[in-house]
């Protein structure tokens, strides 16, 4: 009984904090979610260094901001574009090369990849926790009703849902969103009909990576410590995300990472006994969807032909 | 015949490698010793990794949780009983176990048994689906077991770790951990198993065409890699005297998966040779994370973390120009060397000649 | 004549399409059947839920064991298929490509191992015994075939017709009582054809096989098959003996430019 305490008694004004933080929370892990499935949709690989790609971006706002003391508005914008490079980069230099190689070889790449990143911030930037820098605008509390909630906290499910509608416009709406989608349903096919492989899979990963950008900032103002291994746990976590909704399907992304984000938050509010385990709600998910509907929840079902 | 010439030159090579290892325990001093001995445990968990990733294609990320099994199962059960409570002063120990003391052979074996019993609950729902998943559920379950440590405090004491391990480090136990190790994954691999594994590799839907049941045979090389990563785990429990979660981060894992991407994945002698020159370079190279001074001047570029990133570099390098590493899926056998020593350039004009 | 392998109307939908309609098969022990028609038509489709690599949306697939005892294997899977005695060879020929010959044939031969995997690490008596017998069956094999001498070349740097030969081999190791090809005969010119042709009937002979194949070469077709069942668009369109099919004029359209002996 006691174990259900925290169940039991929790107040109205307390879950709707609970609800606000687990909107925010997932709202972070679908933009971070929409770069793998994205990259797997594509090129049917894990791009396991996108989580590291959220952790350099909180370090260029750290050095944009509190470093050279350039506005934050100005910063952000650069981080956006600054991390979107480093996507193209890295899909260039680590990923194009291996495009024939046997399936393992670029998953070795890619968490060697990850593995590069990670030791390079903690040698460029030393392991020791740095702050992102606090934006009053954004970090104030506002009181509503009998709550007291993070401005950020309103502001990341709007930034969000614009993120979203943009990505869906250009996806759907624009020749190269159709030839994405072409590149993910048949690779060969999209080639010989003339479409530039190349460019397609680097737009893929500049968008997701601007995507993980965005995500990013906002992450680093609700979560500000940040250390050259804040993106592994997140990273892990929103690849599951994607596998959950279905992977390869962007809107499966951006419902895998609520279902965690609020997974996440209200279990630990219900049942704060187990806020040590709460890193493992992601991987139970996990294996309840790889046993009772493995391609995901708005995933279709393929066969393999032989 | 060719089985019992080699049987017999092999057993030569491990009594002369045992009494070399007699030599360094007797006479090198600590230092050397420790680097000995993290070089043959790196190796047997190396070697553990292959079964999966390199023989098997199953690519598993899991070494670090399996090690972890291991290390603190012979952490929790060697530790003397009156030490304990000095040990586990924030939380006492479960009472459960708090008295079962064993002799760390038999910790080991536990400890292994252990870790294939967690792989075996591991494999069960992500062996049957897609291989790119089982790098991420892998990878996963070794966090969330690291977790699981961290908090379970009254049995492994969370995050405070354990401490006062009896030490192992005589080098000739560890060679023979190792040496057994090597001959029984050697003596798998050539057998029916082992091909098994190897076909699966090759192409899982012939292989599952010629009556192996794909699922019952990536489970066993699944538990038999665990097994030996827990074993390892467990003799680097010992070697080190203390365990701590934060050991068995996954990036622990990161340093085998250099190992078998160099020495080449699918080789048995290679996981010997990547082990050794990742162990040695993760030593030696500790110079680079120190500051360096050349004629007074301070180059900038040295600082800790160096050597890490250095680390990195050669695995990314290896993946993209050298993806067989030294060994592939070749072997150092026998024949091969006889066939050298009676004739060293003849050895590679044939090679060259049979591609 | 006693039965051997039955489909019961078994039809394969993938979505809105279907691949196959209502597939009535009945194969005969020791007979050789041909599964001919148009490229598209369902062959391979056919094949696949026989074997278990497809589950099909409707009817069975019975199998009659050596005991005389009907079994239902309908989405069975593919390992279980291979130990109850149906073996098979594929399309685009998936050799092991990176093992060596000898490798690839005695691989087959695992099935029939019985000892558990610690009495084969450790090569404890019972299973050298097992090991030894499969390998005395194995160089049978390959002797046979004249790939002996080849054993340790790399699977992949053979000539494409021993590729194939192999492949074959590789099924019968497993030791099958029924053996579906896959178009033995694709890619090979009229000499390695007419060898085919005979090794064909050769192994059915010696190993007391039955044989199912798909085939587009009509000649080897025609030559040894004892009867034909002709598939269009999912559909059976025909079934009979040789000379039949030859004539039937259903046939004879949906192929239009019926390929000639080459």
């Amino acid at each position: 009984m006691e174990f259900f305490q925290g169940f039991l008694n929790m107040s109205g004004a307390s879950f709707a904090q609970h609800m606000v933080n687990g909107i925010s929370l997932g709202s972070l892990y679908a933009l971070i979610a929409i770069g793998y499935t994205m990259v797997y949709g594509i090129l049917l690989m894990i791009n396991f260094a996108h989580g590291d790609i959220v952790m350099m971006a909180c370090y260029f706002a750290y050095f944009g901001i509190t470093i050279f003391h350039v506005p934050w508005y100005f910063t952000f914008i650069g981080v956006i574009v600054a991390t979107a490079l480093l996507g193209a980069v890295i899909e260039r230099m680590a990923y194009r090369p291996l495009r024939d190689a046997p399936k393992n070889s670029v998953l070795i790449s890619a968490i060697g990849a990850s593995f590069l990143l990670e030791n390079l911030a903690n040698y460029l930037f030393s392991g020791r926790p740095m702050s992102f820098p606090d934006i009053p605008l954004l970090s104030q509390n506002i009181a509503v009703g009998s709550i007291k909630i993070q401005a950020i906290s309103l502001v990341i499910p709007v930034i969000t849902v614009i993120s979203l509608l943009a990505l869906l416009h250009i996806v759907n709406h624009t020749k190269t969103g159709m030839a994405m989608r072409a590149v993910s349903k048949d690779y060969e096919i999209a080639r010989v009909m003339g479409i530039n492989i190349d460019n397609i899979i680097s737009m893929t990963f500049i968008i997701g990576s601007a995507l993980a950008a965005i995500g990013a900032i906002m992450w680093g103002i609700r979560y500000p410590g940040i250390t050259p291994y804040l993106g592994v746990m997140p990273g892990l976590k929103c690849f599951i995300a994607a596998v959950i909704g279905g992977i390869g399907n962007i809107k499966g992304a951006v419902l895998g990472g609520f279902i965690l984000g609020l997974g996440e938050i209200l279990i630990v509010a219900f049942f704060p006994e187990l806020s040590g385990y709460r890193d493992a709600f992601a991987f139970i998910v996990l294996i309840i969807i790889l046993f009772y509907r493995p391609t995901g929840i708005l995933g279709e079902r393929t066969t393999e032909k032989v | 015949m060719k089985n019992k010439r080699d049987l017999i030159l092999s057993a030569i090579l491990l009594i002369v490698l045992f009494c070399v290892s007699w030599f360094v325990n007797g006479e090198l001093d600590s230092y050397v010793r420790r680097i000995v001995n993290l070089c043959l445990i790196y190796a047997i968990i190396g070697l553990s990794m292959n079964v999966t990733n390199g023989f098997t294609g199953q690519f598993s990320l899991g070494q670090a949780g399996f090690m972890a099994i291991g290390a603190y199962t012979v952490g929790i059960f060697t530790v003397p009983v009156e030490l304990r409570a000095n040990v586990f002063y924030a939380v006492p120990m479960n009472p459960l176990i708090a008295g079962i003391q064993m002799p760390v052979w038999l910790a080991l074996i536990v400890g292994g048994l252990l870790a294939a019993l967690v792989a075996f609950l591991i494999g069960t729902p992500v062996l049957r689906l897609r291989g790119d998943y089982l790098a991420i559920a892998t990878l996963g379950f070794s966090e969330i077991i690291r977790i699981c440590i961290t908090n379970a405090s009254s049995f492994t004491n969370g995050a405070l770790g354990i401490k006062d391990i009896p030490p192992l480090n005589d080098v000739r136990y560890i060679f023979v951990v190792t040496a057994i190790t090597f001959a029984f994954i050697a003596a798998l691999i050539n057998s029916s198993y082992g091909r098994a594994f190897k076909a699966i590799r090759e192409d899982e839907i012939a292989a599952e065409a010629m009556g192996i049941n794909l699922y019952k045979h990536k489970c066993l090389a699944f538990m038999i890699s665990a097994f030996f990563a827990g074993i390892g785990g467990g003799l680097y429990g010992a070697l080190l005297g203390t365990v701590d979660p934060k050991n068995f981060l996954f990036t622990l894992t990161y340093n085998f998966l250099l190992i078998i991407v160099l020495g080449g994945m699918g080789s048995i002698t290679g996981s010997m040779l990547g082990a050794v020159i990742v162990t040695a370079g993760l030593e030696y190279l500790r110079i680079f994370d120190e500051p360096l001074e050349i004629f007074g001047t301070m180059i900038p570029l040295f600082r800790p973390g160096l050597r890490m990133v250095m680390f990195s570099a050669l695995l990314m390098a290896c993946v993209l120009f050298w993806r067989h590493g030294i060994m592939g899926t070749r072997e150092i056998t026998w024949s091969k060397l006889i066939a050298f020593c009676k004739n060293p350039l003849g050895f590679f004009k044939r090679k060259g000649a049979s591609q | 004549m006693s039965s051997i392998l039955k489909t019961n109307a078994v039809t394969m939908q993938f979505g809105g399409v279907t691949a196959v309609n209502n597939l009535e098969l009945e194969i005969n022990e020791h007979e050789i059947v041909a599964l001919i028609g148009p490229n598209g038509a369902g062959k391979t489709t056919a094949f696949n839920m026989i074997t278990g690599v497809y589950t099909p949306t409707k009817g069975t697939v019975v199998y009659t064991d050596n005991n005389g005892k009907e079994c239902d294997i309908t989405g069975m899977k593919l390992s279980e298929i291979a130990k109850i005695g149906i073996a098979r060879t594929f399309q685009n020929i998936r050799l092991f490509k990176d093992l060596t010959v000898y490798e690839n044939v005695i691989i087959a031969k695992h099935l029939h191992i019985k000892s558990d995997f610690m009495s084969a690490a450790l090569h404890l008596p019972w299973y050298n015994e097992e090991q030894t017998k499969a390998e005395i069956e194995v160089e049978g094999l390959l002797r046979k075939v004249d790939l002996w001498d080849m054993r340790e070349e790399k699977a992949s740097s053979l000539p494409y017709g021993k590729q194939r030969r192999l492949e074959i081999v590789r099924a019968l190791a497993t030791e099958p009582r029924l053996l579906l090809l896959d178009e033995p005969a694709a890619g090979m010119n009229p000499k390695e054809t007419e060898e085919l042709t005979s090794f064909i009937k050769e192994i059915r002979d010696e190993y007391n096989l039955t044989i199912f194949m798909i085939e587009h070469h009509m000649g080897l077709v025609m030559e040894i098959s004892d009867r034909i069942y002709v598939l269009d668009f999912g559909e059976t369109i025909a079934k009979g003996i040789p000379s039949e099919i030859q004539n039937n004029q259903r046939v004879i359209e949906a192929y239009l430019g019926v390929d000639e002996d080459a």
